[in-house]
């Protein structure tokens, strides 16, 4: 997010006010407004963003998302029960809403995956969901060496919160090899459901135990940036507060309850007192709203693009250079600058194959050619320092 | 005492003499009154208190089983019902022990004594049920462990000197822990259900109730008493094994409205209103177990020990080994297990019973 402190303070008054622009002309060469510039045009352009929820179904996941983004996206759901998924299979759906609040669009779109450890045998269930952020990671590759890229619609999934049950004892044999298949591929942030049915010392002793083992099994969820050094305490503070209560202990709810005498929260009424869902003591929805909505959406889509997305993309292009033509190839390819070469999408195999033996050719005419006009040079180089000693 | 005759079927005397198979009981007959007032009293109504006093010297047995994914309280509820440490909870173990990549079947016995009766309960726990990627046919070691038990009760029924008291360690009982998803029950739940509701008593109960509101409480049972009745799973009471009116209109009510109990376990207690209550202490206020208003816990202990624990045993006895009993004879052409009368050895036993801590 820009600071648009530091920006204030210099002017004084919103840029390009005429007050200010006569005296600062002279010292300043004004590029200070750029920030502004940005946002004026990402506010006009707005934002997309692809969230992903996963985990076993009854873990509050809708609720949530409900919950945090104040809609109803999933009015017209329908829960199978369980003879109905038996036979079920794990699906990907998605949903779209547009949201928008301050004057800024956000187009969100969600993604589900109900079904998701469901089934008495849930072996390799995860790899639907793998295949779905592959696949939109291929589309981005394909529209990106497209002809017509000013219009990409970005449908790589930006950020995965996944839902952890608080009734196990910490990650379940499934949680581990669903985030292990995933955790390269797209930014994950660990997510406890239904976190009311927990004590607060059994929150820190699961959270403790969720933390042991995603270091032991060496998964990578996503990595808060450290604050800058020249942010206030305030911010700082939140973020040290936020990174530490990960996996965030949430609950979820779209009701508002009124008590009484007490003013109306968003909660869920027990007969032994109300879970509030807004209030830190109770649980960290208002650390997770915050953290994804307010702070780091655009780390997230930063994070996707520059690490996830380019790791997809050199594995993707390093896989399909071939033997002969692979040292040129992958010299050039990893290098974006070379304009003679074209990345290579991922298409279905037997175009792939098609591909690469076009490709093939075009590479051995350009080697050729680059030869002889490297062997040209040479000529002309010695001609010349012929001439010259002469 | 009671004043008629003794009634077919006692809750209050747990007699432990093995009983015969009982034919259907026709309702008590009504005390003659008038014919013992001319004769006198004669002091039949006495037997209930010799069973009372018998059964206190001898105490009796109770073996519960409980299955269900770990984290579900499963250990906890059982302490909680029983008033004491009878199971060891999975998170006072030691930190390194894993789940268990296959299901094991740890029995427990322990000696429980209250009022001057002795209660010998068998906790079985099942620690790596449902809790793998894969839990095909996770079911399979449980109903092998329960026909083991009722193998070694009929091996002991058939021997020519018999033991005066045949220990029995057939499961009487075996609470089903449901996830409190709040949607409806797991194709494992329906699975498991289907393949032992036959061999052993099952009460489905909803574990760590204290996620869901009034309404998704009450949502959530008629959905689960709906999909469990879809599918043909019938759990303790079975409206099959309901002797008289009395009974099926008492079981009715209970199949119909309380079942599955949704129950919180706790062997924590906080300090409530001036009196100290077994609960949970969450920063919104404290569940209470034994409040009928937060929880089903009540109704479950009541229904278990206090008025269907005798039941629970007899159903086990009469129908389930019966059962078990009949099958194994047939498949021995009508003969015992063990040597035959002409010398010949008959197919062994479906299994090697698994030893347990007696």
């Amino acid at each position: 997010m820009w600071k648009m402190k530091g920006l204030k303070r210099k002017w004084g008054a919103t840029p390009g006010a005429a007050t200010t622009s006569t005296a600062m002309d002279k010292e300043y060469v004004g590029f200070a407004a750029l920030p502004n510039q940005l946002h004026r045009k990402s506010v006009k352009k707005g934002f997309d963003f692809t969230l992903m929820v996963a985990g076993e179904s009854g873990l509050g996941k809708s609720t949530l998302i409900n919950s945090l983004f104040l809609t109803n996206l999933y009015e017209d759901r329908q829960v199978p029960d369980a003879s109905a998924r038996t036979t079920q299979t794990l699906t990907i759906e998605r949903r779209g809403v547009e949201i928008e609040e301050g004057g800024i669009k956000v187009k969100l779109t969600l993604v589900d995956t109900p079904g998701f450890g469901d089934s008495v045998d849930c072996s390799d269930c995860w790899l639907p969901v793998v295949r779905f952020i592959e696949e939109q990671f291929e589309q981005y590759l394909r529209d990106e060496s497209g002809l017509n890229r000013k219009n990409i619609q970005d449908s790589r999934v930006h950020c995965c919160l996944y839902f952890i049950s608080p009734f196990g004892r910490g990650l379940r044999p499934l949680d581990v090899a669903f985030l292990r298949a995933v955790h390269e591929k797209v930014n994950v942030i660990p997510v406890i459901g239904k976190a009311d049915a927990l004590m607060p010392r059994e929150t820190q002793v699961l959270k403790q135990k969720i933390r042991d083992q995603l270091k032991e099994e060496e998964i990578n969820i996503y990595q808060f940036p450290e604050c800058d050094s020249d942010e206030d305490e305030e911010f700082k503070r939140q973020n040290e507060e936020m990174k530490g209560s990960i996996p965030f202990a949430v609950v979820g709810s779209c009701e508002v309850v009124r008590d009484g005498g007490t003013r109306p929260v968003r909660g869920r009424r027990y007969s032994w007192g109300t879970v509030e869902v807004e209030n830190p003591h109770h649980c960290d929805f208002l650390n997770l709203r915050r953290m994804l909505v307010q702070t780091h959406l655009q780390d997230l889509k930063e994070v996707t693009h520059d690490l996830l997305y380019e790791g997809y993309r050199a594995r993707c292009l390093q896989s399909l250079a071939r033997p002969g033509a692979r040292d040129r190839a992958s010299r050039s390819k990893l290098s974006r600058q070379s304009a003679t070469e074209i990345p290579l999408p991922m298409l279905p195999l037997a175009d792939t194959e098609k591909l690469i033996r076009e490709k093939d050719e075009e590479l051995r005419r350009m080697q050729e050619m680059l030869e002889k006009m490297q062997a040209q040079m040479q000529q002309s180089q010695a001609q010349g320092e012929q001439s010259d000693s002469l | 005492m009671s004043k008629g005759l003794p009634e077919a079927r006692t809750d209050a005397a747990m007699s432990e003499l093995v009983p015969e198979p009982r034919p259907k009981p026709a309702v008590p007959m009504k005390p003659v009154s008038i014919n013992s007032n001319l004769l006198g009293y004669i002091g039949i109504d006495t037997i209930i208190e010799q069973m009372r006093k018998k059964t206190m010297k001898t105490g009796f047995d109770f073996n519960i089983m409980v299955v269900g994914q770990s984290g579900l309280g499963k250990s906890t509820l059982v302490n909680t019902l029983f008033k004491s440490q009878v199971s060891r909870k999975a998170s006072s173990w030691n930190r390194e022990e894993k789940i268990p990549k296959t299901v094991e079947i740890k029995a427990i016995g322990h000696v429980i004594e209250e009022g001057g009766v002795k209660m010998k309960l068998t906790v079985i726990d099942t620690p790596g049920f449902g809790d793998q990627i894969n839990n095909e046919n996770c079911w399979e070691p449980i109903e092998k462990y329960i026909n083991e038990q009722y193998e070694k009760f009929l091996k002991e029924e058939v021997n020519i000197a018999r033991k005066k008291r045949i220990p029995d360690t057939r499961v009487h009982c075996c609470l089903y822990f449901i996830s409190p998803t709040g949607h409806s029950l797991r194709p494992l739940d329906l699975e498991f259900m289907k393949h032992l509701s036959k061999v052993v008593n099952i009460i489905p109960v909803i574990a760590k109730a204290d996620t869901m509101t009034l309404e998704e409480k009450s949502e959530f049972k008629q959905r689960v008493r709906k999909e469990l009745e879809v599918n043909g799973i019938e759990f303790y009471p079975q409206k099959e094994f309901d002797e008289d009116l009395e009974d099926k209109t008492e079981n009715d009510k209970i199949r119909q409205e309380s079942m599955p109990f949704a129950v919180v376990g706790s062997d924590k207690e906080y300090q409530v209103n001036g009196k100290r209550v077994l609960g949970r202490k969450t920063p919104w206020g404290i569940i209470e177990v034994e409040n009928l208003n937060h929880c089903e816990f009540a109704l479950l202990r009541d229904f278990v020990i206090r008025t269907h624990l005798q039941d629970l045993k007899e159903v086990t006895h009469n129908i389930h080994y019966e059962t078990y009993r009949a099958k194994r004879l047939n498949d021995n052409g009508g003969l015992p297990p063990g040597e035959g009368l002409l010398g010949t050895v008959l197919p062994p036993a479906p299994a090697t019973p698994c030893p347990t801590a007696e």
